[in-house]
């Protein structure tokens, strides 16, 4: 009985709910993106928490600096542009230490949350908080016209994609680009190839190190575009530590969705419907029992919801995902093989 | 006619590596239209040589020249702009990948920003055609059997227009049924004008292709020769250096009781597909079964179910009459089975640590090895002593107990394994390519041991994807083809081709 | 003898050169990035602050007999933290989790310590402490069994833990065991249950008992047959599993054991120092025990090295920072470099012209190439 009354408080709320679980999924989606991008060429990357923290803030950070002197609009078109350009700088840097230099990929991804962690925290307290000022604010949401929303069926999926800023109208775009690109264009062979058997690619006369640095770089440009969602798009404000396990979820989205885009994509709605249940049961409590029973669940189980879902959820999973074969080893060119 | 240069030369070339001077001033040429083959043990040096030519390692001295003209070759792709194709020994294929994509990665076929596969699956048939077989564009490489994989190989290096063609061990891993076809290949391709270098360690298929023979060792040219005026016995005295037994003595066996006895065993591969359908086998005390088959037939799943590294999916597996289907392996171990894995850096060694570590792998729990409550506690004095006296009995060639095994050859390696399983009074002992890449050297000294582990009472099952040692060592010989035993034979009466024809073909063969 | 000495004095440094030189090249690095973002404050640069604020932070941490202990005090969670990562990389797990099992081990601690308040010492401490150490290891317990079971990489599940932890432990410090008489969610006062001081003003018992552990982990890893298994587990999975071993037991076993040093990590933390349970006590322990795991190159003998600095570090940031206004971030600054250098230890080699042995553990490389291999048995 109950079971039925939540389906059916499901389907009423859900209408509502659309465009909040996609503003939930898309740092989500877009850091699983970044995953797909980097792994699909064998370079294992724990470290897009991190590039998401560092890039919010580095987003925020030019929108907070320009603003005053350029309007908040165009700085915030320059926050975007900064967050970004921050991902594919770190995802340089993780190239940098994953392929060329070797390092172990793992200690590489921890390095890089430890370092955005402190530097985000240190820079914080340095200079936004000191100051007492705000941020540029918020991209604003597309408003649809309510003949739109109203339609039958398609008015709330319509309502899911297009009333939503920018960048979380982008990011089916983004998704259905890079899935079509990885498995029909000669950058999604060569990327799949470097992933599966780079010394297959190398003796096709493939630059396996190339490729990986491309994906590296192209990915976690992604990445910064999730942390820009979070400080310009999402809340206008930075908060040390914001990214909340962001990063990790992402990877979890993208393993769920078997290192495809549209998969990944998938994972990241569900964790964000998760995330959302949590919102929406505190601000349109269902009535009855089922409305007394959700609301004596404590509001920190809903916090900690999404997380457990997550651990459920990649434990049933994996079993039945195939990592790319060559994830995560580095490829060394001369040997006696 | 020898007026026009050689399609390919190589001169001069060396190329050391740490402790190895795996190429030492190395001439060779092949002419258009011309089948050479280059001779050799593993280890000598073959495969470096071609790697250099192929801008996969980097020479010391030397140079090469294509068609008269010195070239530099630093990548594949400047190998590949020069005509020169590569077959390599692992092949060099992503089994993930579709044969199209495989063959087009790297020159890819483009219509607007993707691929053109419908077109490159026109001109792959085409190739193939020319070449004299057929093979679906459109299937997974991994779908593919041995064989065809190969010939896509073949294809990725007509299809980017080489005109020197190289291939590694092409034969190591095909039935002698299928090494026919190869060559019917490789014959197309001569007569069309293809330079072809074939790399080998076995003598009668050079004596049947080549029109010259280099043989090489340790990283030396020893002499090259026309297979008309040559034998076996002579390129065999040029590659090893010294007159070698071709068969290992190997005495009559005198088999005992059952040991171990599978009854319809099945078991599963990593992808969920029954790799083992249903085998029923027997080995006795005192003799030797050897599984003949091409890799991939079921026999790793087999190993794995027999030592309890994988479940079986159904069937019996009995070890002296009581059963020991899906115990594990540590039962499986405690009941006196021995295993000397296929794989010995992934699974019989542990490299990092020192040799006194592995030679202890096994029996690291027991007395006197271990000592103190539950056995909970490590006993170095015992461990050192029993070291020791495997390293002297087993001729185990190390600086000392405490060297890393990663620092040791591949013979050594090996020794290390076959000492710690060789020991004590084992029932059954399972030798799973116990010389997979050896030197001559090392397999001999192995091949003895196991001879003597067997006039010892041991029973012994021996997998092994080279016929000839099957052959050698074996008292019976089963045959497994797809899963399935598709005939026993007495060694004293097997016939080589009737085997190969079996492991190609499965019992339909045989009708 | 002299000779001898020699060459033990050389091996030791060619293990330690490179951790050591890392550290020497993050505090440089480090210095930069304080001088470059002085530029930003109203102070303006300053190109010689990174010499105030280290002498500061040397001060704070060396300065005098109380700061040594508190350089002690604070050395000790990392320890056990330390070892707590040290030993899942023993066996190719990477336990990100210590700041949940931490947090765990800490929440435990107070309850069972606040509700033993009035009981004798001898009673109270080592129950509260055991409680602490347990709740740690089931918390490690769960994303041990879940990869041994389906494969789920550590990685995720730890860090997934880690967040959810937090907010459940805010429930219970707020619906369950909050403690009457104060003004915000917070355990009971610890009583009979502190750990008892033993020198100057907060040397705690923790801190002979972390260095105990490392002795205890390094025994039992060198000298025991369970420390081989662990130590085969990590260093080749596959060979484990040939040999008759269980990998599936060795891992839950070890993320169960490495989850219990998090949580006496905790324990010793609450019952020493902290002495209540509130929403947004600092787990910092987390991160610096990975930097620590790492820079003693999950050695126990090196863990207690690399503790014993960032405990250093962490114990004289807060003077650096009232004196200097050099964030105590800048500690995780550091943290991150050093990291880094290890990683990308092919640096330090070129910049200081060194042969020495390689840095980072090796079977790093087995927690990496389970994350590639993330499929159930």
């Amino acid at each position: 009985m109950i079971v039925v009354d939540f389906v059916v408080y499901l389907f009423t709320v859900l209408p509502d709910l659309l465009p909040i679980i996609l503003g939930l999924a898309t740092p989500l989606a877009l850091g699983a993106l970044c995953g797909v991008i980097n792994e699909r060429a064998g370079v294992v990357n724990i470290g897009i928490e991190g590039i998401m923290l560092w890039s919010a803030f580095n987003g925020y950070l030019a929108g907070f600096a320009l603003h005053d002197t350029i309007g908040a609009g165009p700085s915030l078109a320059l926050g975007i542009a900064t967050a970004v350009l921050t991902g594919a700088v770190l995802g340089l840097l993780h190239a940098w230490l994953t392929v060329t230099v070797r390092a172990d990929q793992i200690i590489a991804g921890t390095m890089m949350n430890i370092a955005a962690f402190g530097i985000t925290g240190y820079l914080n307290r340095l200079i936004i908080t000191p100051s007492g000022r705000g941020g540029a604010g918020v991209l604003g949401v597309l408003h649809l016209p309510p003949e739109v929303i109203g339609l039958p069926a398609v008015g709330p999926i319509i309502r899911m994609f297009f009333e939503q800023g920018p960048i979380a109208m982008s990011v089916v775009f983004f998704v259905i680009a890079i899935q079509l690109l990885l498995f029909r264009s000669r950058w999604g062979l060569r990327t799949r190839a470097v992933g599966e058997h780079p010394k297959a690619a190398d003796t096709l006369g493939i630059d396996v190190f190339k490729q990986r640095y491309l994906n590296v770089v192209l990915g976690c440009a992604f990445a910064g575009l999730a942390g820009a969602y979070l400080t310009l798009e999402s809340t206008g404000s930075f908060q040390n530590g914001m990214t909340g396990g962001r990063g990790f979820i992402a990877l979890a989205a993208m393993i769920f969705g078997r290192w495809t885009p549209v998969g990944a994509f998938l994972g990241a709605l569900m964790f964000g419907t998760a995330t959302a249940l949590g919102v929406v049961v505190n601000i349109r409590v269902p009535e009855g029992d089922l409305g007394q029973i959700l609301k004596s669940i404590p509001t920190f189980w809903y916090a900690a919801l999404p997380y457990l879902v997550t651990i459920v959820i990649l434990a049933g999973v994996v079993g039945r995902s195939i990592p790319p074969a060559a994830d995560g080893v580095p490829y060394e060119k001369e040997g006696r093989a | 006619m020898n007026e026009r240069p050689p399609a390919l030369e190589m001169r001069g070339i060396t190329k050391r590596f740490p402790g190895v001077l795996a190429n030492d001033d190395i001439t060779f040429d092949v002419r258009a239209g011309e089948i050479h083959a280059l001779l050799g043990e593993n280890g000598a040096g073959k495969t470096t040589l071609m790697n250099i030519l192929y801008g996969l390692v980097s020479p010391d001295t030397g140079e090469v020249l294509v068609d008269g003209t010195p070239v530099t070759i630093r990548d594949p792709s400047n190998a590949i702009a020069q005509g020169i194709g590569m077959v390599h020994q692992h092949f060099m294929l992503v089994p993930v990948l579709t044969v199209a994509e495989n063959v087009i990665l790297g020159q890819e076929l483009l219509r607007g920003p993707f691929l053109d596969l419908p077109q490159a699956a026109r001109r792959i048939r085409e190739l193939a055609t020319q070449l004299g077989f057929d093979v679906d564009p459109d299937v997974r490489i991994e779908q593919l059997p041995v064989g065809q994989q190969q010939r896509v190989e073949i294809l990725k290096a007509i299809y980017r227009g080489a005109r020197i063609l190289v291939l590694d061990e092409p034969t190591a891993v095909l039935t002698p049924q299928e090494t026919v076809e190869v060559f019917t290949v490789l014959r197309r391709l001569q007569a069309d004008g293809a330079a072809i270098v074939f790399i080998s360690h076995k003598l009668e298929e050079v004596l049947a292709i080549a029109d010259r023979i280099t043989v090489i060792r340790r990283g030396k040219v020893v002499g090259t020769r026309r297979p008309s005026e040559t034998s076996d016995v002579d390129l065999a005295v040029m590659m090893v250096g010294r007159e070698v037994l071709l068969r290992v003595d190997r005495g009559k066996s005198h088999p005992g009781d059952v040991v171990l006895k599978t009854e319809g065993l099945r078991v599963k591969d990593d992808r969920g597909h029954e790799a083992v359908r249903g085998v029923d086998l027997e080995v006795r005390a005192g003799e030797i079964l050897g599984i003949a088959g091409v890799a991939g037939n079921g026999q790793d799943e087999l190993v794995d179910a027999l030592v309890g590294l994988r479940r079986p999916a159904g069937g019996k597996v009995l070890l002296g009459g009581a059963e020991i289907t899906g115990a594990p392996t540590r039962r499986i171990r405690d009941l006196g089975v021995a295993h000397v894995p296929g794989d010995r850096q992934r699974f019989g060694l542990v490299l990092p640590y020192p040799v006194e570590d592995n030679l202890v792998l096994t029996s690291f729990d027991e007395p006197p090895f271990a000592t103190g409550p539950l056995n909970l506690l490590r006993n170095d004095a015992a461990i050192d002593e029993w070291s020791e006296r495997l390293i002297k009995e087993f001729d185990i060639r190390t600086p000392s107990r405490d060297v890393r095994a990663a620092t040791l050859s591949g013979g050594n390696q090996q020794k290390i394994i076959v000492a710690r399983e060789f020991r004590g009074a084992n029932r059954l002992v399972i030798l799973d390519q116990p010389t997979r890449g050896l030197d001559v050297g090392s397999i001999e000294f192995i091949h003895r041991r196991a001879i003597e582990k067997r006039d010892a009472g041991t029973a012994i099952l021996l997998t092994s994807a080279d016929l000839d040692e099957v052959l050698e060592l074996s008292d019976r010989i089963a045959v497994m083809f797809r899963g399935h035993i598709v005939a026993i034979f007495d060694a004293a009466v097997a016939e080589r081709d009737r085997i190969g024809l079996l492991m190609a073909k499965g019992g339909a063969a045989a009708a | 003898m002299r000779q001898r000495i020699a060459r033990r004095l050389s091996a030791a440094w060619r293990t330690a050169s490179i951790p050591v030189l890392s550290t020497a090249l993050a505090l440089v690095v480090a210095g930069v990035v304080v001088i470059a973002s002085s530029a930003f404050t109203g102070n303006g640069f300053q190109p010689l602050l990174p010499v105030g604020a280290y002498l500061q932070l040397f001060v704070g941490a060396f300065g005098s007999t109380t700061a040594i202990g508190n350089t002690l005090v604070a050395a000790a969670p990392l320890m056990l933290g330390g070892l707590a990562v040290g030993l899942g990389f023993k066996a190719g797990l990477f336990n990100i989790g210590v700041a949940g099992q931490f947090l765990a081990g800490a929440f435990a601690a107070a309850v069972v310590g606040a509700s033993l308040a009035t009981s004798t010492g001898i009673v109270a401490v080592p129950t509260a402490f055991v409680a602490g150490a347990l709740a740690g290891a089931a918390l490690g317990f769960i994303p041990g069994f879940l990869k041994a079971r389906t494969g789920a990489h550590e990685v995720v599940t730890t860090i997934m833990l880690n967040n959810a932890i937090g907010f459940l432990l805010t429930w219970g410090v707020t619906d369950l065991v909050r403690a009457p008489g104060f003004s915000f969610p917070r355990t009971g006062d610890l009583g009979n249950s502190a750990l008892p001081i033993l020198l100057g003003r907060n040397l705690h018992i923790g801190v002979p008992i972390a260095f105990l552990a490392i002795f205890v982990i390094r025994w039992l890893l060198e000298r025991t047959t369970v420390g081989f298994q662990i130590r085969t587990v990590g260093a080749n999975p596959n060979a484990a599993r040939y040999a008759g071993m269980s990998p599936l037991l060795v891992i839950t076993f070890t993320m169960a054991l490495s989850g219990l040093l998090a949580g006496m990590a905790g324990a010793v933390q609450m019952l020493g120092v902290i002495g209540f349970y509130a929403s947004g006590i600092s787990a910092n322990v987390g991160f610096d025990s990975i930097a620590v795991a790492l820079l003693g190159r999950s050695n126990p003998i090196g863990i207690l090295f690399a503790a014993l600095l960032f405990g250093a570090f962490r114990a004289g940031a807060p003077l650096m920072q009232i004196t200097t206004s050099v964030p105590v971030e800048v500690i995780d600054i550091i943290e991150a470099l050093v990291i880094l250098f290890l990683a990308a230890e092919l640096i330090v080699r070129r910049v200081f012209r060194i042969r020495a042995a390689r840095a980072v553990p090796e079977e790093i490389a087995t927690v990496t190439r389970t994350w590639g291999e993330q499929v159930a048995r």
